[in-house]
């Protein structure tokens, strides 16, 4: 009678999850350091124009004679913060849509999916475009306003699916039965059981944010100078590319870093969170 | 004193008509079986009594739950009827556990929602306590390791144990149990049926049980409802209806359950 399944507390960590972690804390803790110190003035002229890497410029100058190394640190922290606010706003008018859209008639649903597959076919980075376009000025805050209303589309199609296979569950019904409301199951069935699933759904589009945030900054729309948005940078590096290639490596190699970092990190998330996985790698 | 009246009840998807007429009555602390072959709309009777039918079915007549109406109530006031009057058991105790909430804090929420109900709501420790008291009524072993377990640890008897267990939390009249043994073995189904039994005695509840393995009905309730095909084709106390079944499909019924009997037995 007293058969158990799996109590093995010990579990191992995919490697991969380390990696992703390893990453993402990196990222996390120079963004953080930036915040007190950074091994140059970012607008400084500290050295020679475009110098190749050195001891005393990791990834060299740019055109301005300013620390490229500097700028890429700054740029860890304003890619998190892209990230994060994006998702963040993303989620709640994503999960709210999503959920709302699971507890519909079902022409309220149909209507509401038809119009989040039609935003969902607009690239996100036309619609955070858009977005950007629509307002006076372009802003860190404006570009993570505009990515995290791109984001909601997919968000709430992923919830509303989510959700509406929790919602036709025994459990569920159950919670029903013995006089649960729907909001309180939403908050303690519904979102814990779509979470596993959900929090990776959250990761991918942390790493689109950072990767759109870039793509906007590069063409302008993003966080106006004097913020060192990769994307910026690699805007900047462009016309230098061939003559001081660095200046675009750097940059480069941070903006993949991270989003792989945060992809690989999501996925170990999801092993940790579902008790069913548990033990099974 | 009549805890529920069931007039002309019927149910229909589009224009199929799923449950058909259907009347019948229950008192306080008595036991009825609803029996019948899968299709035969018994459990969608069961879900239409507390008013948990799909959007796409329709249920017309009345049903009158501790003396409230529930075809046609409001969400709001279905949700305060149900677990403070019904309570349901379900066929699988696997799905109709969260699989990501350890077994306890399921009991406690029920616990704690169901004393917040009764306006003295109950601090952690008061919680703890009954979750505690709620497994040992249901003689859940070891109830400091399934308090903290997940239900894909435990064994199929065990879970339906913790569904019982979660059913009494809300201290209902009445217990509807739907087809509550049918996915254990055979073993674990007598200390079931027999754990069902003592509780429903003990507590005074009302059972309603649906089922479509006649002995199972037999030995724990006193009245049985034979439905066909969406209507009842026979009622009666159930002595009578086994022992002389008037009509052709209960003798139908019978007759397999003995003839499955004695392959058993010539097994």
């Amino acid at each position: 009678m007293t058969v158990v399944l799996s109590t093995a507390p010990e579990r191992a960590v995919s490697w991969t999850f380390r990696i992703g972690l390893a990453l993402v804390a990196l990222h996390v803790g120079v963004g953080l350091l930036t915040l007190v110190w950074t091994p140059y003035d970012p607008t400084a002229m500290t050295g020679g124009r475009l110098s190749p890497p050195s001891l005393a410029h990791w990834a060299g100058t740019d055109r301005l004679g300013r620390d490229v190394f500097t700028q890429v640190m700054i740029g860890s922290r304003i890619a998190l913060q892209v990230g994060i606010g994006a998702v963040a706003i993303g989620a709640a008018i994503g999960v709210t849509i999503g959920l709302l859209a699971a507890f519909a008639t079902r022409w309220a649903d149909d209507a509401l999916a038809a119009t989040l597959d039609i935003l969902i076919a607009f690239p996100t980075l036309l619609i955070a475009m858009l977005v950007v376009a629509a307002t006076e000025q372009a802003s860190l805050g404006t570009a993570i306003l505009a990515l995290g209303i791109a984001l909601s589309a997919i968000l709430a199609r992923l919830t509303r699916i989510l959700a509406k296979r929790v919602i036709l569950m025994d459990y569920i019904v159950a919670a029903r039965v013995s006089g649960s409301s729907w909001p309180s199951i939403v908050v303690v069935h519904i979102l814990p059981n779509i979470w596993p699933t959900l929090s990776v759904g959250f990761a991918l589009q942390f790493g689109l944010a950072v990767i759109a945030e870039a793509s906007l900054s590069y063409l302008g729309l993003g966080a106006p100078p004097p913020n060192a948005s990769w994307g910026r940078i690699l805007q900047e590096a462009q016309g230098t590319v061939y003559t001081a290639p660095f200046g675009a490596i750097a940059p480069g190699l941070a903006l993949v870093s991270l989003s792989i970092g945060v992809n690989l990190l999501a996925d170990g998330l999801r092993d940790l969170a579902d008790p069913l996985r548990r033990g099974r790698r | 004193m009549t805890l529920l009246d069931v007039r002309d009840l019927s149910v229909r998807a589009g224009e199929r008509r799923l449950v058909d007429g259907l009347t019948f009555r229950l008192d306080e602390g008595e036991r009825l079986g609803i029996i019948g072959e899968s299709g035969s709309g018994k459990s969608l009777t069961a879900t239409a009594l507390i008013g948990l039918l799909p959007a796409q079915l329709r249920a017309t007549g009345s049903v009158r739950l501790d003396g409230s109406e529930v075809i046609g109530a409001s969400e709001r006031s279905l949700v305060d009827l149900r677990g403070r009057v019904a309570a349901t058991v379900f066929q699988d105790p696997l799905t109709a556990l969260d699989p990501l909430m350890p077994l306890g804090r399921q009991i406690g929420e029920v616990v704690a929602r169901a004393e917040r109900r009764a306006g003295r709501p109950a601090g952690t420790g008061d919680v703890r306590a009954a979750v505690l008291r709620l497994m040992e009524q249901v003689r859940l072993p070891d109830p400091e390791r399934i308090v903290r377990a997940y239900p894909h640890e435990i064994s199929g008897g065990q879970r339906q144990r913790v569904a019982i267990a979660m059913a009494l939390a809300c201290r209902p009249k009445l217990l509807i149990a739907d087809e509550p043994t049918t996915a254990l073995d055979v073993t674990t189904q007598k200390e079931i049926l027999a754990l069902l039994a003592e509780l429903v005695a003990g507590h005074r509840m009302t059972l309603l049980f649906i089922s479509h393995d006649l002995p199972v009905v037999a030995g724990i309730v006193d009245r049985v409802l034979v439905m066909k095909s969406g209507a009842v084709v026979e009622a009666g106390p159930v002595a009578r209806v086994f022992s002389a079944p008037e009509h052709d499909y209960t003798r139908d019924l019978l007759a397999a359950a003995a003839r499955f009997d004695r392959a058993l037995e010539g097994a």
